[in-house]
């Protein structure tokens, strides 16, 4: 018989025993909702872990420094993560070179220099030491500014400032808003690095900043105080309000990487350099590499260690986050299939019961010419009609409850105080393999009593009164 | 198709049963239902098994059906040996070649006419919109044009076999069977189905069917039939010509 001759004769078949059939497609459909809500609620707080982890740009960022020494008893230092780096080339500097070097490794996006450095931040009559940072032109687009407020710098030398909201109370009266902080001017005052200037014109010049000491003659360059004005653009949430870390180098303000490059601000890396004899052009403390996605970090860190310098990234971290979570949400899978097991058991029953009532009506079938084939097939249908309507109702529910445990606990957070992330979702994949599976399961269920009406005797189903 | 098989079509045989027994086990005891039967249904004839309750006829015509197997023996239907089928040609034996009319009709209840009479074209694969001209040309030779929208609950009970018979033929088979047709109906209506059925059996446009009947009524056998088969504790006890 055909298909659709199988799924007419099982839908009238199913009609006719409206109420028995219904409650069983029940239970199928509860068994499913608890699984779906189960699953919606593990998705969801994967994704909203998978979010902060993301934010802080662990997924595709390395680090790259220059190798110092052995650290850790190990060759290079920095993360060995398992590879067998004895043949790593020398340590190298990290200069324009290296730079361009790594930019041009394969699945290589950018490579950025870190700039960071600690500087006063002063908003009359507030002032902040603080720890800024460069921020690439790249970070607007990666999703680690999410729920900031304001706008992204307007361009890649602007002299704006993104503050993080923690830090931005600081520089407010008290009891205001964060956000309030956007379109003021904030002066940052920081070490600036003066190159000096030629002997002759060091003779010249009166200016006593100016003055050029034994040190400094021995360093290359001086130091001199500087300050500059900002103007705030962005505001990102506070640690309280479901903000905290942004970016793989977490700061308190932000400018655009160019602009702090320009800073020319005096760090750690140059005083090192100083104390070295032969040191030229361009020294990077460290360069952060962007991989064009998580699955090629590891096998570029692999790479630029090989290069001589030393790589650092959190993949691990973000691997053993990831089975963690396939392993909770196996557990609450199987959690939620008890309940569609116990109706598996409901489908095989009420099959079998149709079987006893139907049983003349399968003699007849098979007077009239159905094959084995055709009445297993008929019992299958059935099992699989009711497995795809308790799948369809089931997934409905299980959204439902969800959606009812989501909004209980944002509720119950309120009330604590406290901001409510995000904590459910049903994606596609839930939704398809829900009902994929309630129709699995019936089919499964269906085997049995299936097979069962397929090896009747037709003399005697006949007789059957 | 075989040589032998071809041989037994080019006789002119439509059945053909060749020492046929079908015995059964209840515990320790082995009865023998159908013991050692042989015998010829040419193709065209009427042929009436006639016998008492118990004596093994509606045995032998569910063997011809394909419904049940033998214990021995062969049983040939339109030239091809029912033992030699599996279960799916045997379907299609059943489907195709033969109809069945039973005795108590054996309509689906959650069916309408139309519908019950549709199912052995579902059942053959005929397409869609093949069926609902089949449907209504089976129906309107049983007389039962104007109800086939009920269901078999709202007919009488010689319009439910009407409508059995228009299952029975609505594929067109070459072989009709019936199991005691009119026994649960009035002498009446009991005979309008008879009736019908010598109506299937030579129509007046000459494209008649074997029809090989069960029935404990000899007065409707020697009516209709053209051989008289009598079965007596599983055997062929008298063999009586007509016509």
């Amino acid at each position: 018989m055909k298909l659709g001759d199988l799924t007419e004769l099982a839908a009238r078949n199913l009609r006719e025993s409206m109420l028995r059939n219904s409650l069983t497609t029940l239970g199928i459909g509860i068994g499913v909702a608890s699984l779906v809500a189960l699953l919606s609620l593990g998705v969801g707080l994967q994704q909203l872990v998978g979010r902060s982890v993301a934010r802080a740009g662990l997924f595709d960022m390395i680090s790259v420094r220059a190798r110092q020494g052995t650290p850790f008893g190990q060759p290079g230092g920095g993360r060995r993560l398992g590879r067998d780096l004895d043949n790593l080339a020398p340590p190298r500097a990290l200069d324009d070179a290296a730079r361009k070097e790594l930019a041009a490794l394969p699945n290589v996006l950018e490579v950025n220099p870190e700039e960071r450095f600690t500087a006063e931040a002063r908003r009359e009559p507030y002032s902040q030491l603080v720890m800024v940072a460069g921020m690439a032109q790249s970070s607007q687009s990666s999703g680690t500014l999410d729920g900031m407020s304001g706008n992204f710098f307007s361009g890649p030398e602007a002299d704006e400032v993104i503050v993080q909201g923690d830090m931005a109370k600081r520089l407010l009266d008290e009891g205001k808003a964060p956000a309030s902080l956007l379109g003021q001017e904030i002066t940052l005052r920081f070490a600036q690095r003066q190159a000096l200037p030629p002997p002759s014109e060091q003779a010249a010049s009166d200016a006593p900043n100016q003055a050029v000491g034994p040190d400094e003659e021995a360093m290359g360059f001086s130091i001199v105080p500087s300050e500059k004005k900002f103007r705030v653009v962005g505001v990102t949430p506070a640690s309280d309000a479901g903000g905290g870390q942004v970016g793989f180098n977490n700061a308190g303000l932000y400018l655009p990487l160019a602009v702090a490059e320009k800073l020319q601000v005096v760090q750690g890396a140059d005083l090192r350099d100083a104390t070295r004899s032969g040191a030229a052009g361009t020294r990077y403390a460290a360069l952060n590499v962007r991989a064009s996605s998580p699955a090629a970090v590891s096998q570029l860190e692999s790479s630029i260690a090989q290069m001589g310098f030393a790589a650092f990234s959190l993949i691990d971290v973000t691997r053993n986050l990831r089975t963690f979570f396939a392993i909770f949400d196996l557990f609450l899978g199987i959690f939620g299939s008890l309940a569609l097991a116990v109706a598996s058991l409901g489908i095989i029953n009420t099959l079998v019961m149709a079987i006893l009532e139907r049983r003349r009506e399968i003699g007849v079938l098979k007077a009239l010419g159905a094959a084995n084939r055709d009445v297993r097939q008929l019992f299958f249908v059935e099992a699989g009609v009711m497995g795809f309507v308790g799948g369809i109702f089931g997934v409905a529910l299980g959204w439902a409850i969800g959606k009812a445990i989501h909004l209980a606990t944002v509720v119950y957070l309120k009330r604590q105080g406290m901001t409510s992330p995000n904590i459910w979702n049903v994606p596609w994949w839930l939704v398809l393999g829900a009902i994929g599976f309630a129709v699995l399961v019936s089919l499964a269920s269906g085997i049995y009593p299936a097979s069962r009406a397929a090896k009747l005797d037709p003399v005697e189903a006949l007789r059957y009164e | 198709m075989s040589v032998t098989e071809s041989v037994e079509s080019l006789n002119g045989f439509a059945i053909r049963a060749d020492r046929v027994s079908r015995h059964y086990k209840m515990g320790d005891t082995v009865i023998r239902a159908v013991e050692q039967i042989s015998l010829d249904v040419r193709t065209g004839e009427f042929l009436a098994l006639l016998g008492a309750s118990g004596s093994g006829k509606s045995t032998l015509l569910n063997l011809i059906a394909g419904l049940d197997r033998p214990s021995g023996g062969a049983i040939f239907a339109q030239g091809r040996d029912l033992a030699t089928m599996t279960s799916e040609e045997l379907a299609a034996h059943r489907n195709r070649t033969i109809g069945i009319v039973f005795q108590s009709f054996q309509l689906l209840p959650r069916m309408t006419l139309e519908e019950n009479v549709e199912l052995p074209l579902r059942l053959a694969e005929v397409p869609r919109g093949e069926r609902p001209g089949r449907v209504k040309e089976a129906l309107n030779r049983v007389g039962l044009s104007a109800r086939t929208r009920h269901r078999p609950t709202e007919l009488s009970g010689g319009e439910q076999q009407r409508a059995a018979i228009a299952r029975a033929l609505v594929n067109r088979p070459m072989i009709l069977l019936a199991d005691e047709p009119t026994g649960n109906l009035d002498s009446k209506t009991g005979e309008e189905i008879m009736n019908l059925i010598a109506g299937i059996h030579r129509p007046a446009d000459g494209l008649g069917r074997t029809i090989v009947m069960v029935t404990h009524e000899r007065v409707l056998a020697e009516r209709y039939a053209d051989r008289i088969v009598t079965l007596s504790d599983g055997v062929i006890s008298r063999e009586e010509r007509l016509r």
